[in-house]
């Protein structure tokens, strides 16, 4: 048989979706082999799973209207307001809660919202009778405001970047007030818009894990995730594990479908610094107004970064700086991250390699979707049912010291597979689409085509992809947080363990060091990667 | 990019490699306020280094109950040689998993309380217990000048906020959970549903508990009638006091025991013998805060005297236990998030 032209590109893919199978299936099936072994029912005590599950929907829903419902002001007049100093800073900063790690964002949150934290300090000298309980409810919603409302924001503000600037001018010549414009325009925009961002962020705080772990303060406010990680750390209850995991999957499930319908694919890289001539700009109240919203956002942005630093820096810097503990964390930290990263990035490459050929030389739309999806789908599994069931299934064989690092590699590797989808599967459709006549009538193919047509072209996507794969992963405190010990700590588990202990001040150092050095490996990859120009 | 891969295949396998192991070293399994640094942790260390040669390493869990969870978690393959921490309420359980070995040493030292509370158990052979306390309600007499008088009160006609520990990871806590029964017997998820809302937090291990009580996060939090001694002694300070309940305390006897699976079995041997004398006793009333369980000939230290004397001492009978603890356990759970 004469191998079709590109069918060599199919093994890619096939291997990819082959190590998947066996990771997840592994997971799986060990979760399911250790449940056999224990034999209670899954179905004991659903009073407190089912507690379990309305608090989970209650705080997301409540995080994502809370989200969505500050950064329309703020996108709205950002959208408005195209020029003024530091608006392009802004942009970028608003991207950076995507990769500072949550437990560092935390800290953060709990110097300006905790009980004795600016916020608290500044009512007091004012006399206020308020006080700021940042346990519970409230402080995982200011959480998951900080954490989302930015990323709402930008994902709004390319809404507003839709709309044709025809529409502004056919605005301005029938004279619109600023009400009738948001009201004719910017609203419809919005209802088309906002639904699936707001199940976005609802989704992302549905599955929210470290935010809660800190600030939830026991078992009244506990999502399922925490629940999970609860059952498996203080019970190993493997059956209860799979109660809440199935449930978990069967509500993300809905979610995702629901959201598919919702959401029109939004491009990742946009240019979001256009201008819009509008001609509602120049009252005094709009521009009050618009200061507000952007000043509000910048604040719940900035105020708990800049007390990372600030603390971090007035910190005991000698003493902490010197610990060798906090160094190999570090270490360890970097391995992890680049190592998942990595992982990450090939597995997506084969994928999307695969599903390209499919969709773009043969015609296989659907299974080059499938293909797509297999990799995405792996959202809506809980980590930690992929790393207790991989833990399950390694136990026998591995050190249980060394494992943790591994389970946290792989789990990561996982996790960040659909943003490498999500960003490099356009680009390398294109490339496909431009490129593939050329390559097979200049006969080239494999390695050679890999660096001369795709690496040129496709290495920005992928820096950015790894980039954003390896800082999620360096800052996670997940599947580490059920594994780890002191020979596998991670700068994460470092930071909540000195939390936890009431070392503050070295919590504050770490802190810093640990968000210094995400920060640094994201841009030194998104640029080592993705070449010059890249930002 | 080539040179990329090389760099970054050389940096992850040196770190993600496997730490070669030392030679003669004994991990101990223990909760992390027993190893920091103004813990038992670094004295009994130093001292049980100097006499072994060996290397002493402490791996810190969040509390109690933690280490039992760990040492299932990780079964036959676990690295500890001992776990230290175990009281008399998990015993029975632990033992029930075939994770841990018989001690062979005589007990007759220890303290008669302690010796005859382990006489009603089936475990002296595995447990090795290294120092006793009562659970209590320990308050800052500075905003909260009448504490109440009994449980029952605190949770019944009282509006102070507390601070507790998880039951699922915590000794306190499930000490609490224990002496919650016994007070209020078929009525205590009524009982956990009525102090909820005063819970301010429910930490997973005793030192964050603490910590937050002393950040002056709440006026009352789970600890033990010896913990005001810390405060006289360190700081010379007398605002934070143990709150006698009429109902009686819970005692809790904390103890070590050898994992069956140890490597080292001779110096974990050595350890848990180590743990009755001198050394090792007499760091325990300053630096873990409680009462040892050989009692010293020279008498405790002077704060000690200043503490309160429980009317009623409330023994835990650990055969009973691990069969309830589960069930007691859900029930809180749904009593906390109902």
């Amino acid at each position: 048989m004469i191998p079709r032209p590109g069918a060599a590109a199919l093994w890619p893919g096939a291997a990819a979706l082959l190590a998947l199978a066996l990771l997840i299936g592994g997971a799986l099936g060990g979760l399911l082999a250790a449940a056999a072994d224990t034999g209670t029912s899954l179905t004991r005590n659903s009073d407190y799973v089912l507690a379990v599950l309305r608090f989970t929907v209650l705080q997301a829903a409540l995080s994502a209207l809370l989200s969505v419902g500050l950064a329309i002001p703020a996108a709205r007049a950002l959208a408005r307001r195209g020029r003024f100093p530091g608006r392009g800073l802004l942009l970028r900063l608003l991207g950076l809660p995507m990769v500072v790690p949550t437990i560092v964002g935390v800290l953060g949150i709990v110097a300006i919202y905790g009980r004795s934290g600016l916020l608290n300090d500044a009512f007091a000298a004012l006399g206020l009778p308020v006080r700021l309980d940042i346990y519970g409810l409230s402080g995982i919603l200011i959480a998951h405001v900080f954490f989302n409302m930015p990323f709402a924001t930008r994902l709004l503000l390319q809404g507003w970047a839709g709309i044709p600037g025809e529409s502004w001018r056919l605005a301005s010549q029938l004279g619109m007030s600023s009400g009738q414009m948001f009201r004719l325009i910017e609203a419809p925009m919005l209802r088309q818009v906002a639904p699936g961002v707001a199940g976005l962020v609802f989704l992302l705080c549905f599955t929210s894990f470290s935010v809660v772990l800190v600030l939830g303060g026991g078992p009244p406010n506990a999502t399922l995730e925490v629940a999970i990680y609860q059952a498996l750390r203080f019970d190993f209850d493997i059956p209860r594990v799979i109660a809440l995991a199935a449930l978990q999957v069967a509500v993300c499930a809905v979610l995702f479908a629901v959201a598919a319908r919702l959401t029109r694919p939004i491009p990742v890289e946009m240019a979001l610094g256009r201008v819009v001539g509008r001609h509602d700009l120049g009252s005094t109240l709009g521009r009050v107004g618009d200061a507000a919203a952007i000043g509000l956002a910048a604040a719940i942005l900035l105020l708990p970064l800049a007390a990372v630093a600030v603390d971090g820096l007035s910190g005991p810097l000698s003493t902490a700086l010197t610990d060798p503990a906090l160094w190999r964390a570090a270490q360890r930290s970097l391995a992890v991250g680049l190592t998942a990263g990595g992982l990450a990035l090939a597995l997506g490459w084969g994928l999307v390699q695969s599903s390209r050929t499919l969709r773009v030389r043969f015609y296989r739309r659907r299974i080059a979707d499938r293909l797509e999806m297999a990799g995405s789908l792996v959202l809506i599994l809980p980590p930690f049912v992929v790393g207790a069931g991989l833990f399950v299934l390694l136990r026998p064989v591995a050190d249980v010291f060394a494992i943790g690092l591994v389970l946290v590699v792989l789990v990561n590797a996982l996790m960040g597979l659909p943003f490498v989808l999500r960003i490099l599967g356009p680009a390398a459709t294109e490339a496909e689409e431009r490129h593939w006549r050329l390559c097979d009538s200049l006969g080239i193919g494999g390695w050679d085509r890999f660096r001369l047509v795709d690496w040129p072209l496709l290495r920005r996507p992928a820096g950015l992809a790894l980039a954003i794969c390896s800082a999620l992963a360096f800052g996670d405190l997940g599947v580490i947080a059920l594994f780890g010990t002191p020979q596998s700590e991670t700068l994460p588990l470092l930071l909540y363990r000195q939390m936890g202990s009431y070392r503050t001040e070295a919590a504050a150092v770490t802190a810093l060091v640990l968000l210094g050095l995400c920060l640094a490996m994201f841009a030194a990859i998104e640029r080592g990667i993705g070449g010059r120009g890249s930002d | 990019m080539r040179r990329f891969i090389q760099a970054f295949l050389v940096v992850s396998s040196a770190v993600l490699a496997p730490a070669a192991a030392a030679a003669e070293t004994l991990t101990v399994y223990t909760y992390n306020s027993f190893f920091s640094e103004w813990g038992p942790g670094p004295v009994v260390e130093r001292a049980f280094e100097a006499e072994c040669g060996c290397d002493l390493e402490f791996v810190g869990v969040d509390d109690g109950v933690a280490i039992l969870s760990r040492l299932r978690l990780e079964g036959a393959r676990t690295r500890a040689d001992v776990v230290l921490g175990l009281d008399m309420n998990l015993v029975s359980e632990a033992a029930a998993t075939g994770l841990l070995a018989p001690h062979g040493l005589d007990l007759s030292a220890v303290d008669p309380m302690v010796g005859s509370a382990m006489a009603t158990s089936l475990v002296g052979e595995i447990f090795v217990p290294y120092d006793w306390g009562y659970f209590a309600f320990v308050y800052d007499s500075e905003s909260l000048p009448t504490p109440p008088e009994s449980l029952r009160a605190l949770v019944e006609d009282s509006e102070v906020e507390i601070l507790i520990q998880d039951p699922r990871t915590s000794t306190p806590g499930l000490g609490l959970l224990l002496w919650m029964r016994q007070v209020f017997g078929a009525e205590a998820a009524d009982a956990w549903e009525k102090l909820r809302p005063r819970i301010v937090t429910v930490t997973s291990g005793w030192s964050e508990a603490y910590g937050l009580f002393l950040e002056g996060e709440a006026p009352m939090v789970l600890s033990y009638t010896t913990s005001p001694a810390y405060h006289l002694t360190v700081d010379g300070e007398d605002r934070y006091r143990a709150a006698p309940f009429e109902e009686g305390h819970y005692v809790q006897i904390e103890g070590a025991a050898k994992t069956a699976t140890t490597d080292q079995p001779d110096l974990a041997d050595r350890f848990l013998a180590f743990i009755l004398t001198p050394p090792f006793q007499g760091a325990i009333p300053t630096t873990n805060w409680m009462y040892p369980a050989v009692a010293p000939e020279d008498g405790l230290p002077p704060a000690f005297d200043s503490l309160i004397e429980p009317s009623r001492m409330l023994l835990p009978a650990p055969v009973a236990i691990p069969d309830k603890r589960g069930a007691w356990v859900e029930e809180w759970l749904a009593a906390m998030s109902r």
